[in-house]
């Protein structure tokens, strides 16, 4: 195995291109180092791309956010304006792990391990976020949503990765809300998950919603029907059973040692329906 | 695997070593420089008893690569107490007997310490979820939390 | 001995909470345990393990591992001489696979190399040919005709004729007519409930270093509860002399039972035979769940009979414990311990041991209790609630005491069981409001105690400050507890003592720290080096001052003329003494070797308040506390620690720690992200009331409390839950979907 700091992003996407054996771009490493400690992946070429320009970097941009790919857990937590403008992604991002895991762990990260339970995805999917994306043929932007392809696997060609993401700008009266369902109060993966993006009319009523579950599918899943049936309510009981029945519609989990089909299922619509409160009430509104 | 020759900070004092590629920074401080006051207790991010700071960030040493921390400032338990002078949460840790085997205290010592630098009041209960990445299995965690906020009001000069 | 026996007396150190010896080492980082020590010219060891649950091993090609530069040994089961010995045997076999493979994660090769690197590559070179057989890791469905058998031959005459092979002892424990019992009952509650196996979860990983040199001397140090057993075992397998294996113990980073037996030790040191180099072997977080002790996992019935005004008129159980792949005894201490804290005319339990592919079982605080009293606590809840009855007023009713015919045969003497029981009664925490989905629990816990071969010496130094040596590695504090209670005996400050762990060839033998012993038994030999000491040192006093010896006594740390002929002179202190020592017949010591009696039960009550999230599932531990006898609490800190750690070991059991095996009889969560410990943020804290019931089998009255807190957690817990969803929980642990389950929520 080489180990390989980056100086420069053409640098990173020209090695990891050449390199024709096994590679990983290494962000936080807090999946990197726990599947080479057990022996899951044997790489070839270790790329560390934080240190690359920019990477690590939060400005404002159109409006809203571009949030630097190997920006960590805990200095994301740091930027006040941000977590006001998004508290849905930043506790997301902040579920991750320990105070430790925190010190590390990335979004980029997060995102590119790919596991259907990853706790920034929800957030960033329902919240619209673009990805940047560096390769051997340049930039390309591509939507967070678009880029898991399934448990470990991403639509990522071979040299590419992750140097930023674009938050859009925000409307007035519009927030964000991510739970998820451990059975400890820290350090496990989520069972279920659900992220609720919204903004509040003048009249309270939510004029515009994005949901999105993990940990009930192969990838994250957008739910288009849980949205649309909060949509023009106050989040009144009708309104949240009805977004409840949506998100255990769009469900098809598995049955494993974190959870059961049933369960996951279950928690899924009632972590939506809390969510949704969480994010109606930060919007300003007044259930 | 060719080795990589690597030059750091430990505790204040220049460090250098070689290490493989895929070894960590927790095997580099345990092995290479003799430092196995941070303990593996699992190797995969979970337990936090390899917990140390690098660039003033607490981390897991058995998540890093240490080929990543050339040039970087790492500190861990050695380094807590001012040469003869124990650190006040070293102290309370003996104090209110905080522990047991004692196998997690380095870790969670050096985890205490930088929530203190960061929240120099902290409740319990940030107190429980800032160490909740540091595993003891022995205590029950109610003296550790004591210990801890004991030697918060000391420092506070409460 | 009169002399063991508790005398009353008002205690000038012992029950302070002074600083512990190892403290300063062990918040620097400087103390040294298992993986910390390194030996010039060491080597890497490592083990491979089976992937599968059983199988067959036809061979195993080690040619190629060997070829690999850098590689200096390769063991297999076969360097291992067969003990004739059952017990050293299936120790042997757990440690090294012979011929089968037993569960996933059963060793079958090792390898010594130059580095981790070299090691690890040398493990995938190794050609293990595998033939996969059927295999059961359900402890009922083990029990079934048809089902794989783990081991032949392994069954007991004591069982029953035309049951699974898999059945390897049967016990029965009680006395009266438990059908006459029940007959007198206006409420009869019989349930099934199943636990989970779940493992110590100690932080601190098996570690060993070996040095075996060509005379056949072997150097072993490793992290144990229990050197001088470490000793026995190895020496026993590696067919060595005691007196040429020295095993030193390390610092010990948690232990629980779990490191009562060897894993990797025999390994170590047979790697460092055949290489002729030092050879350290650490397992990884993987290994100490695939390959170490968890407890039992169990299935259970219990009936019970009960009065409309509570008085329980007799209890029955049928208990099935599981020890994994090897026959185990611990279901002899489950059928005791079931109905321990009850007074009963009718009381029986039955048992069985089964064996199943999974690891085997090693002592967990308590072995064996925990799952027996957690169900029939539960049956006793389930009585009160149906009966409309207050729980601890039905517990005082039946409360087992001084006097009392146990369950498993022995009178009590003074036990401390209706002392907590009414503390709890009158404790704020027991009617204290609660709110919306929320309940409280409680249950009774009961350990027995052990005490064993415990050999202790007592060095008085020239200066006048003393060394104690013992030989029970410090798992929690204890070596502050040894030297408060010497200090006490000799009349000296604590801090004039020091306490230190010998390794095997500086002491006679000391069992393994368990059973609760170490404060118990260490403590009652430590005392009586000390008696020893001071005789001598009253002798050392009467030659100065020319008098008889029996006209000399010790007071507060002096020796003072007694009688009405000893004459008048000014106290002699240990000091002043000591300072002599050399002119008044050499150095001064104080020995003391036992096979220690009378370590007094243990009982304790926990009460605790739980919230149940109904729409997921969730439980919420949000007031917790304990009430338990520790006969005499010699250092209070360390005391409240074992209750708060085993409370909240028992919490982590009750909602979410166990094995998980899938269909194909692997471990799915070997690691602490699905092997679910309590961390900080899930608990309350833990509040103590230590009670104080002298166990008459110990001079200052002591009693073990180490093993107790584990117990009543488990059904206090369950009955708080039970209570808050309004059915009955049966099964450990109470996951959210089993709950969810339970509730009717989710199908
Ligand atoms: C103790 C512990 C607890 C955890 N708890 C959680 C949890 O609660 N929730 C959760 O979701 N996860 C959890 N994780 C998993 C992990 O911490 C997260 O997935 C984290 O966000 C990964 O980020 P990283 O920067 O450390 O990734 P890395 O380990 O550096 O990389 C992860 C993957 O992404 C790829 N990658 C990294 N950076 C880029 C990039 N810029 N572009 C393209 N690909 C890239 C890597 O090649 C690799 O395949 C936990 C891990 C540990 C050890
Ligand atoms: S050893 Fe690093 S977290 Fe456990
Ligand atoms: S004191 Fe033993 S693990 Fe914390």
């Amino acid at each position: 195995m080489r180990y390989l700091a980056a100086q420069s992003v053409a640098e990173a996407a020209k090695a990891l291109a050449a390199e024709a054996g096994v590679t990983r771009i290494l962000s936080g490493g807090t999946d990197v180092l726990v599947q080479l400690k057990a022996g899951m992946v044997e790489p070839d070429l270790i790329v560390d791309v934080k240190k690359l320009p920019g990477m690590r970097e939060i400005r404002a941009e159109a409006g809203g956010f571009r949030v630097g790919a190997a920006v960590a857990g805990a200095e994301l937590g740091e930027h006040k304006a941000f977590c006001a403008a998004w508290p849905g992604v930043a506790e997301g991002f902040q579920l991750i792990g320990s105070t430790q895991v925190q010190g590390r762990a990335t979004m980029a990260g997060n995102l590119c391990n790919a596991s259907p339970a990853a706790d920034s995805v929800p957030a960033l999917v329902a919240g619209g976020v673009v990805a940047r994306i560096a390769g051997p043929d340049g930039e390309r932007d591509l939507a967070v949503v678009d880029i898991p392809a399934g448990p470990g696997r991403t639509n990522l060609k071979k040299g590419e990765f992750i140097t930023s993401f674009l938050f859009p700008a925000r409307a007035k009266g519009a927030s964000d809300a991510y739970l998820r369902f451990i059975p400890r109060t820290e350090m496990d993966i989520a069972v279920s998950s659900a992220a609720v993006n919204l903004t509040i009319g003048a009249d309270g009523k939510v004029s515009a919603a994005e949901v999105a579950l993990g940990a009930v599918a192969p990838t994250v899943v957008r739910v288009p029907e849980a949205a649309k049936a909060i949509i023009g309510t106050k989040l009144d009981d009708a309104a949240l059973a009805a977004m409840a029945k949506a998100c255990e519609a769009a469900c098809n989990p598995i049955d494993d040692k974190r959870g059961t089909i049933a369960f996951r299922t279950h928690t899924a619509g009632v972590l939506a329906c809390r969510a949704a409160h969480i994010a109606y009430e930060r919007a300003g509104g007044k259930a | 695997m060719k080795k990589l020759h690597i030059s750091t900070t430990v505790n204040g004092d220049p460090a250098e070593f070689v290490c493989t590629p895929d070894e960590s920074l927790l095997d580099a401080l345990r092995n290479r420089l003799g430092l196995t006051g941070a303990k593996e207790g699992c190797g995969t991010g979970d337990c936090g008893a390899c917990s140390v700071t690098v660039n003033g960030r607490l981390v897991c040493s058995c998540l890093v690569l240490a080929a990543e921390v050339e040039g970087a400032e790492i500190a861990t338990i050695e380094g807590m107490a001012d040469q003869d002078k124990l650190h006040p949460l070293q102290r309370a840790f003996i104090d209110h007997a905080a522990l047991q085997c004692g196998v997690c205290t380095p870790g969670i010592l050096v985890a205490a310490k930088s929530l203190l630098a960061k929240n120099p009041e902290p409740t319990d209960e940030e107190v429980r979820y800032w160490l909740a990445g540091n595993l003891c299995r022995c205590t029950g965690y109610d003296k550790i939390i004591r210990a801890v906020q004991s030697a918060a009001a000391e420092m506070r000069g409460a | 001995m009169a002399f063991d026996e508790y005398q009353k007396r008002e205690f000038k150190q012992v029950g302070t909470r002074p600083n512990r010896p190892d403290g300063v080492d062990k918040v620097t980082g400087r103390a040294m345990y298992g993986a910390d020590m390194t030996l010039p010219g060491m080597l890497v060891g490592r083990i491979l393990r089976s992937p599968h649950a059983h199988a067959k091993i036809k061979s195993i090609d080690a040619s190629a591992a060997l070829a690999l530069k850098g590689v200096k040994a390769v063991v297999t089961g076969a360097d291992f001489a067969r003990p004739e010995d059952d017990f050293l045997r299936d120790v042997q076999e757990n440690c090294m696979a012979r011929g089968k493979a037993l569960y996933d994660g059963h060793a079958v090769a090792a390898v010594a190399a130059i580095d981790a690197a070299t090691a690890k590559a040398a493990l995938k070179l190794i050609k293990v040919d595998y033939e996969i057989l059927p295999h059961v890791t359900d402890v009922d469905a083990a029990m079934k005709a048809g089902a794989p058998i783990v081991q032949d031959g392994r069954t007991l005459e004591n069982v029953p004729a035309g049951m699974s092979g898999n059945v390897t002892s049967h016990s029965e424990f009680g006395h009266g007519d438990p059908a006459a019992g029940f007959a007198k009952a206006d409420k009869v509650v019989e349930r099934s409930f199943k636990t989970a196996a779940t493992h110590q979860g100690y932080i601190e990983p098996h570690a060993a270093v070996a040095s075996v040199t060509t005379d056949g001397k072997g150097e072993l140090w490793c992290c144990t509860q229990g050197h001088f057993f470490v000793r026995t075992l190895c020496a026993g397998m590696l067919g060595m002399e005691a007196s040429q294996l020295r095993v030193t113990p390390s610092e010990i980073g948690g232990g629980f039972g779990g490191k009562t037996t060897v894993f990797i030790e025999p390994v170590a040191l047979m790697l460092s035979k055949k290489a002729g180099r030092p050879v350290k072997v650490v397992m990884t977080r993987d290994e100490v769940f695939r390959a170490t002790g968890p407890t039992v996992s169990t299935s259970i019935d219990v009936k019970i009979g009960m009065t409309k005004d509570g008085r329980i008129t007799a209890g029955e159980a049928y208990l099935r414990y599981s020890g994994g792949a090897f026959p185990c005894g611990t279901i002899d201490m489950g059928g005791q311990a079931a109905f321990a804290a009850y007074d009963l005319e009718h009381v029986r339990t039955y048992g069985w041991n089964v064996l199943t592919n999974r690891p085997k079982e090693a002592a967990y605080r308590a072995p064996g209790a925990p799952q027996a009293i957690y169900a029939v606590e539960s049956v006793v809840d389930e009585l009160c609630l149906a009966l409309k009855l207050d729980p601890l007023d039905v517990r005082l009713k039946n409360a087992a005491k001084k006097g009392t015919k146990s369950s498993y045969g022995p009178t009590f003497p003074d036990i401390g069981l209706v002392a907590t029981l009414e503390a709890a009664h009158k404790h704020p925490h027991y009617t204290a409001p609660l709110g919306p989905n929320q309940a409280r629990g409680l249950s009774c816990g009961f350990w027995f105690n052990f005490g064993g071969n415990t050999c202790v010496s007592l060095n008085v130094n020239t200066d006048g400050t003393v060394g104690i040596t013992e030989g029970n590695p410090d798992i929690g504090g204890s070596r502050a507890s040894v030297s408060l209670m010497a200090a006490e005996e000799l009349g000296i400050p604590y801090e004039q003592i020091r306490t230190i762990v010998a390794d095997t060839n500086s002491l006679g033998y000391n069992d393994v720290t368990d059973g609760s012993r170490v404060t118990f038994a260490v403590g009652l030999a430590t005392i009586k080096a000390a008696r020893d000491a001071v005789r001598k040192m009253c002798q050392r006093a009467a030659k100065i001052w020319d008098i008889d010896e029996e006209a000399v006594e010790w007071k507060d740390g002096a020796a003072v003329p007694a009688g009405p002929n000893a004459g008048k002179f000014p106290p002699m202190t240990l000091a002043e003494i000591a300072a002599d020592s050399f002119a008044t017949g050499g150095p001064i010591a104080g020995h003391h070797e036992v096979n220690v009696d009378g370590a007094g039960v243990s009982f304790g009550v926990h009460l605790v308040d739980v919230e149940v999230d109904k729409d997921t599932g969730a439980t919420k531990v949000l007031r917790y506390t304990i009430f338990q006898d520790a006969g005499k609490a010699v250092h209070p800190d360390y005391v409240e620690g074992q209750m708060q750690g085993g409370a909240v070991q028992g919490i982590g059991w009750a909602l979410n720690e166990e094995y998980i095996y899938g269909k194909d009889g692997r471990l799915q969560n070997a690691g602490f992200l699905d092997y679910r410990i309590p961390v900080a943020s899930d608990l309350p804290p833990i509040e103590t009331v230590i009670l104080e019931i002298p166990n008459p089998g110990h001079p200052y009255g002591v009693r073990g409390v180490g093993e107790t807190p584990i117990v009543p957690p488990l059904a206090a817990i369950s009955n708080a839950v039970s209570r808050a969803i309004g059915t009955r929980m049966c099964e450990l642990p109470m996951s959210p979907p089993r709950i969810l389950k339970a509730i009717g929520t989710t199908a």
